[in-house]
């Protein structure tokens, strides 16, 4: 049985990297007793899909992971949200569990965009970051560098916009952008061409958008 | 300094709130490896209402996260200090490097990871030292901290620094940084020393909101001296002779004992289970289950084996459900069953029988280390095979039936490769044999014999196996450590341990073998601390001033920098090393007391010179002291969860304990 689960990664999570969630997720099955999936073979691993990897420091509001496990027996047992949101470590907090066709695609494959919400922890000016955004969203080619390899962003940021202003006071950018199998696009490189580091900034991936 | 001053005229430094700390991590923690280190949050953990509990405790383990987060010590007292309604306990480890440097420039206090405080607000600061190469790390927490690192210099609003843990055994290296060290076991007397915080406590003064409490220093440690196991180095006077050697050790003032007599909890108390799990990876990811306390072996090099008598065991039925426990509270992929030699639990097969029916199916690797060098073992580990790992440990130790004796370790060549053939036999590919150079009398030949052996079970594996067999030798080399019939011994020189480390890397090449070796500076630098008196406190201050922290990891430790340390103060390092001692020495921790009788280790010490084996003291009491002392103690717990012999005599009687006179 294939379960899809979308949920918040946020908190102390914020800082819990992409394999390790997988391990979290693990235990967290393990500990609501739920028979989780095994690999066959020499080493087996459990059977466990994250669709994207978000990177560290990225809350993510509605993230999604498939869980094999082998078919409960009871019927009772079919309250799977009700049984791992529980045993899941604190950040970690489930919004749906469905169950999903065993032999639908690979959740990585069926990636198309991503959703960003950037909060700005420093003042800035609005004005200054409108024209930034128009001019950047005005060119046809925004060729960057990133691990040794050129490419091209522009083509890759779908949406971008600034927000009205909110409650806290600080500055929100919203964006949306590539999310397919090589061919992502990164919020940090954006907020770079904006002049924008990012260590002063809050990121949430607020959706992921699939096939 | 601090003694008696009362608390108003104090200035009080400025603290910053949580919230304050949170908001300048938030800018931080991508600029460092593995930021998860820093933020607490995991499963299980405790956060209690500040301002509702009246003794903060900050539990610090010296050394960073991926180390300390596994500590079942440190582990135990955070569950037992939190089942408190009146205390609370959080935690703090030593972080990396790259996060200390932004650290400081960025004005962030070592803060605990639950609820962010600054550690300067808790009340009481415990320090985890089971190993004497964190005492530099102590010191920069300390100073990360903002707390006056020596004792003397802290005032009514300091908090009160103890430490506990092995290394506590000798506690004089530290003793001008803590203020009260316990010796021996935790689970009790932590609760005592939070009672009398609690009682001694003054105002509590608010500093950027956060509460802060004022005691009046003198009072608390005179209170903290007469709490049996607590020992509060400033209440003592060291003299010393003229060739350095120590003169006396005596108490100052009426409060503080003559000795020291460690902390022995007759019964062990129910094991933890609800442990925190990372989220992160780290060294050790397991959840641990003690099977036992103690040793009855008597191995003379083992400092271990001695301090933590008398032998106490759990019962299998104990250990099951705590194993359940913790599995289900926190979903672990690997449980280790924790003793100092797993074969002598005395219901081994029955508890690995059932420990293996539990979870075989479940995907838990299980771990029993120490095993005995018989094939009985390796029945056992087939029982909890863990098919993810190939390598099955053995610590022979030494591999001459002369050095077997010396360090009372006595198996056979025989044994050792009749218990190699099962392993290979059952599908083991890797076979890691640990021994030890340096022993006292130890040769070239009895080195050359290390490779020889190595060789030998390898020739077994060839046979079962072929090309796939492999030998991992580990050899450490020997330290003689306080409270060990071996504390008289000299250390081999940096050119002795050299010479026989390149003998071993010469005869054991080829793909076959693995051989891994401890660095001679390592070797030293952890004597030194081992043996140290109250003079090597300023040495460690003085290395800490040149630098150096996180002395146990190779690649940070700064040798140099330890050597200029002991040029700074006019000390030279070989008196601490390669010495050896008379038999009438009065030894820097002869004060602190493990309960096992000075005398009976030197007699312990003369019979290995004659090679003489003293067999497993289950067989027969050799009157080691730990009956007379916990006499009444044994009394009132009779039974055989301890494996001592138990006490006839009654009440009131001095020192007629049964076999123990």
């Amino acid at each position: 049985m294939r379960l899809r689960i979308t949920f918040e990664k946020s908190g102390a999570l914020r800082y819990t990297g992409h394999l390790d969630l997988h391990s979290l997720w693990e235990r967290t099955v393990r500990r609501a007793r739920l028979p989780l999936a095994y690999t066959q073979g020499f080493h087996p691993g459990p059977k466990i899909q994250l669709a994207s990897a978000l990177p560290l420091g990225f809350i993510g509001r509605a993230e999604i992971v498939d869980l094999w496990i082998n078919e409960p027996g009871d019927a009772l047992e079919r309250n799977f949200k009700e049984r791992l949101q529980p045993s899941a470590p604190p950040g970690l907090l489930i919004s749906s569990v469905e169950v999903v066709d065993e032999h639908s695609p690979a959740l990585q494959t069926q990636m198309v965009s991503a959703e960003y919400l950037v909060t700005l922890l420093d003042p800035a000016e609005r004005p200054g970051l409108e024209n930034g955004i128009s001019a950047l969203l005005a060119t046809v080619a925004l060729p960057r560098e990133r691990r040794g390899k050129t490419y091209d962003l522009r083509p890759l940021i779908e949406s971008l916009c600034l927000l009205p202003e909110g409650e806290s006071g600080c500055l929100q950018l919203k964006m949306c952008l590539a999310a397919r199998e090589g061919a992502t696009g990164r919020p940090e490189e954006v907020l770079d061409t904006l002049g924008i580091p990012f260590e002063t900034t809050r990121i949430e991936r607020t959706g992921l958008i699939l096939k | 300094m601090a003694a008696g001053q009362s608390a108003v005229s104090v200035i009080i430094p400025t603290m910053l709130s949580p919230e304050q700390i949170e908001s300048r991590l938030e800018r931080m923690l991508l600029k460092v490896q593995k930021p998860g280190r820093y933020v607490g949050g995991e499963l299980n953990v405790v956060v209690k209402d500040w301002d509702e509990i009246s003794t903060k405790v900050a539990l610090v383990f010296p050394d960073i996260y991926d180390i300390g987060i596994s500590n079942l010590g440190l582990q135990i007292l955070y569950d037992l200090v939190n089942q408190r309604p009146d205390a609370l306990a959080e935690r703090a480890y030593a972080p990396w490097v790259d996060m200390e440097a932004l650290m400081r420039s960025g004005d962030i206090p070592l803060y605990s990871l639950e609820s962010k405080h600054p550690l300067a607000a808790f009340d009481i600061l415990g320090f985890s030292l089971p190993y004497e190469t964190l005492y530099t790390n102590a010191l920069n927490l300390l100073d990360l901290s903002g707390i006056p690192l020596r004792s003397a210099e802290r005032s009514a609003t300091d908090p009160l620094i103890i430490a506990g843990g092995h290394a506590c055994f000798n506690p004089e290296p530290m003793y001008a940084f803590i203020d009260a060290f316990v010796i021996g076991e935790g689970e009790e007397v932590i609760g005592e020393i939070i009672d009398t915080v609690k009682n001694v406590k003054g105002q509590t003064l608010k500093v950027n909101d956060v509460g802060h409490s004022t005691f009046d220093r003198e009072l608390l440690l005179r209170e903290l001296a007469q709490i049996p196991g607590v020992y509060v180095p400033r209440f003592y006077d060291v003299s010393y002779h003229e060739d350095g050697t120590l003169a006396s050790i005596i108490p100052n003032v009426p409060e503080a004992p003559k000795t020291i007599i460690k902390r022995m909890v007759a019964k062990l108390p129910p094991p933890t289970t609800r442990f925190l799990v990372p989220n992160i990876d780290v060294v050790h990811n397991r959840v641990s289950v003690e099977v036992m306390r103690g040793c009855t072996r008597g191995c003379r090099f083992c400092q271990a084996g001695m301090i933590t008598r008398p032998v106490r065991e759990r019962s299998v039925e104990e250990i099951v459900q705590a194993a359940e426990a913790a599995v289900d509270a926190t979903g672990a992929e690997e449980l280790a069953l924790l003793s100092l030699s797993s074969s002598d639990y005395t219901d081994i097969l029955d508890l690995v029988t059932r420990i293996g029916e539990k979870f075989g199916d479940k995907h838990l690797t299980v771990s029993l280390p120490s095993l005995r060098i018989d094939t009985v073992s390796v029945a056992l580990m087939e029982k909890l095979k863990d098919r993810r790992s190939g390598g099955f440990t053995l610590a022979p130790e030494a591999a001459t039936e002369r050095m077997r004796r010396i360090i009372n370790k006595f198996i056979t060549d025989e044994q050792l490769l009749e218990t190699a053939r099962a392993i290979y036999a059952r599908g083991w590919t890797n076979i890691k044999l640990y021994f030890m150079i340096g022993h006292p009398s130890e040769t070239l030949e009895d080195v050359q014999a290390i490779a020889d052996l190595c060789k030998r079970v390898l020739v077994e594996g060839r046979k079962a196996l072929g090309g796939k067999a492999k030998v991992h030798a580990g050899v450490s080399t020997f330290i003689p450590k306080p409270h060990t019939p071996f504390q008289w011994v000299a250390v081999d020189t940096v050119e002795q341990i050299r010479a026989k480390q390149e003998l071993l890397m010469h005869e054991l090449r080829g793909p076959a073998f693995k051989l891994s070796w401890t660095p001679p500076e390592d070797t030293l630098l952890e004597a030194w601390l081992a043996r140290g008196d109250r003079r090597m406190a300023e040495v460690v201050y003085a290395a800490w001033k040149n630098g150096t922290k996180f002395d146990a990891w190779q690649d940070q430790r700064q040798f140099e920098a330890w050597n200029a340390a002991f040029a700074s103060q006019e000390l030279d390092p070989a008196f601490y090393t390669h010495r050896p001692r008379q038999s009438d020495e009065i030894f820097p921790w002869d004060h602190i007391s493990d309960a096992v009788r000075k005398k009976t280790l030197y007699a312990d010490y003369s019979r290995s010179l004659e090679g003489e084996i003293r067999q497993d003291c289950r067989e027969e009491c050799y009157a080691c002291g730990i009956l007379p002392t916990f006499a009444a103690t044994r009394r009132e717990f009779p039974g055989i969860y301890w494996k001592c012999p138990e006490v006839k005599s009654p009440a009131g009687g001095k020192q007629t304990a049964a076999g123990g006179g």
